[in-house]
């Protein structure tokens, strides 16, 4: 709408032109002279992260208040972010509207408290050290289960319908369905306390301001997921692969590369980054029931659209807005603070209709 | 038209036993029907192409050039015939597959990777290398060679090139490593008569480095230049067969077989 749409490239706010590889010697010379029309990095929406947290000073007051809010803004970010990726990459990649994402999350959630309580004995060592040991194992067997229900997801549910959105809609929400109850079967139908291990709980003082441990650690696993994927599409092949697929299917078939087989790997990473999200938001809960994945569906459907539908950098943005928004506003004005998340929504639509990065299509 | 040793390989690699015979089908198709949906595009072509030359398919839009093209690359699937590539059957493989056995295609639509660099769709093109430096580099310089502007914007997005820069990006990937046939659908439409000569070299350049090439064209003078042997097609079927130079001197052969409108692009 306000932007030159070339300004705008779909796979990160990294752009397209410049990332990947370098340049053969001679050639890079070449081009400073000629004059075609150069995309720029398009930083407004990534501005709006910390503009939302300059606003919010003057209105917590409070230094220590707004560094602790923010913090805690920027972790639930992070962990909607660690969900809403895998659903962002199959949204990009394949155009497959999956409304069952939440399933993955569930599961993960519900593996990593299967997989926690038999290693009581590292969880409620008061070393930290002992305690990550346990949550990376979780993390790890979390995203093997994910990936694995993803995959039979994929060949089931997914693959009769691709290119038909309404019929995606319908059968992922029926795999939802199912997979909430294949949980209650296994796991009950009632709530199920997933405590923090013994050393992640508590803050760590900065000053007056109190930073929770476990959303310190949800910060970096963020950040490292970001950089993963952001390295992955950016910087390799498979990446340039996944970009290219994303605008021409057919032709990077015509080249000799597999498209289907390359579908089934982001689908699977996809719902493996969704165990491990799930994981990341059952301890920030702390507890978990069978209907939190369609709970948290809500959220990311929100964070994508936000995004731009199939952006990672769009995504990412996102996420971070809703997290502080959903802190800010919960410490301000609590009545509204269901209704914030909405309201981010309708404000970043207002302004870009597309969503913060849109994802071109052909 | 001056490069040696980077232009003898272009049409080399595994799959070419059949062209050391010199004019033997790489390719051949034999009663092709295709069907698109519920339309009956292709009935019956019977094609060959010769290793190491280029063939001209000519013919009024409509008449299944492109759909022949499509179907040997399988994005459309014969519905009956056989479609054999260096003596072996590729009518029911899947496009990768068939790409890998040394196809390589330009579409009508170029195809161009718009959000990706240059260098970037190069990359793609070139299945063998991980990274741009791993691509070879004797060929790159004589695509650049063919093709200044591949070297002038290497590291532009692919969308904001000229419509005749992208055409030669097109081609660049098809002939970034070695394969053994390279199909490509109408290189000089839209095209500024400056860029078609451009194009009409770099062909010759190929066809010299003994590339063997199936070339879809609507303009005549241009394919004249540079056609070999010669398909007309008309309703979906191969009408007429033989050397390009025949059907450019038979003035009455052209009108008959490509109507007057063909003339007229003289």
């Amino acid at each position: 709408m306000s932007a030159d749409p070339r300004n705008r490239t779909g796979a990160a706010p990294a752009p397209a032109g410049a990332a990947g590889v370098a340049t053969p010697a001679g050639a890079a010379g070449a081009a400073a002279g000629d004059a075609l029309p150069q995309t720029r990095r398009d930083l407004v929406p990534l501005l709006l992260v910390p503009l939302l947290a300059l606003v919010a000073l003057p209105l917590v007051g409070s230094g220590s208040t707004w560094v602790t809010l923010t913090v805690a803004g920027l972790a639930m970010g992070m962990i909607v972010f660690i969900i809403a990726s895998g659903l962002t990459l199959v949204f990009g990649l394949m155009d497959v509207l999956n409304f069952g994402h939440g399933v993955f999350i569930a599961m993960g959630a519900f593996v990593a408290m299967a997989v926690l309580g038999p290693m009581a004995g590292l969880t409620t060592s008061p070393s930290m050290l002992a305690n990550l040991a346990a949550v990376f194992v979780a993390m790890l067997v979390a995203m093997l289960v994910a990936g694995a229900i993803g995959w039979v997801f994929e060949r089931l549910i997914v693959r009769p319908v691709y290119g038909q959105h309404l019929k995606q809609i319908l059968i992922t929400m029926g795999g939802m369905i199912i997979g909430e109850e294949m949980i209650k079967v296994i796991w009950g139908p009632d709530q199920i306390p997933l405590p923090l291990p013994q050393g992640l709980r508590g803050s760590w003082l900065l000053g007056d301001a109190a930073v929770e441990k476990y959303r310190a650690i949800a910060v970096v696993v963020g950040l490292v997921v970001f950089g993963a994927m952001l390295w992955v599409l950016g910087r390799t092949k498979i990446g340039l692969l996944i970009r290219a697929g994303v605008q021409d299917r057919e032709m990077v078939e015509s080249l000799g590369y597999r498209v289907r087989r390359m579908f089934v790997g982001v689908f699977v990473t996809g719902s493996a980054l969704a165990g491990l999200g799930g994981v990341m938001w059952g301890l920030y809960q702390q507890n978990l029931t069978p209907q939190m994945g369609a709970q948290v569906n809500i959220l990311i459907f929100i964070v994508i659209i936000i995004g731009g539908l199939g952006s990672t950098g769009g995504c990412f943005v996102g996420a971070l807005l809703v997290g502080l928004m959903a802190n800010y506003i919960g410490f301000l004005a609590p009545k509204v603070a269901l209704f914030s998340n909405i309201l981010l929504m309708v404000l970043v639509l207002l302004w870009r209709p597309q969503g913060l990065y849109p994802v071109a299509r052909r | 038209m001056t490069t040696g040793a980077a232009m003898r390989d272009v049409g080399t690699t595994g799959a070419t036993s059949a062209a050391a015979a010199g004019g033997s089908a790489l390719l051949r198709l034999a009663g092709v029907h295709t069907h698109i949906g519920a339309y009956h595009i292709l009935h019956g072509v019977d094609l060959d192409v010769p290793a190491g030359r280029t063939t001209l398919l000519l013919g009024r839009n409509g008449a299944g050039k492109t759909t022949t093209l499509r179907t040997v690359m399988g994005l459309w699937k014969p519905s009956a015939g056989t479609v054999e590539f260096d003596g072996r059957s590729i009518g029911g493989l899947d496009t990768p597959e068939i790409a890998q056995r040394g196809i390589a295609y330009v579409p009508e639509n170029m195809g161009i990777f718009a959000d990706l660099s240059v260098q970037e769709n190069m990359l793609l093109a070139a299945r063998g290398a991980r990274t741009v430096e791993a691509i070879d580099g004797e060929r790159l310089r004589w695509i650049f060679e063919l093709f200044p502007a591949m070297k002038r914007f290497w590291n532009h997005p692919a969308g904001l090139l000229s419509g005749g820069q992208k055409q030669m990006l097109a081609v660049a990937r098809a002939i970034v490593e070695p394969r053994a046939l390279i199909l490509i659908d109408e290189p000089s439409k839209g095209l500024a008569p400056s860029i078609i000569q451009n194009m009409l070299s770099a062909f010759r350049q190929l066809k010299a480095a003994g590339a063997t090439i199936l070339l879809v064209e609507q303009n005549f003078n241009f394919a004249r230049q540079l056609g070999d042997t010669v398909a007309v097609m008309d309703d979906g079927r191969v009408v007429h067969r033989g050397a390009m130079a025949e059907l450019a001197e038979d003035e009455a052969l052209q009108q008959r077989l490509l109507g007057l409108s063909m003339g007229a692009h003289q």
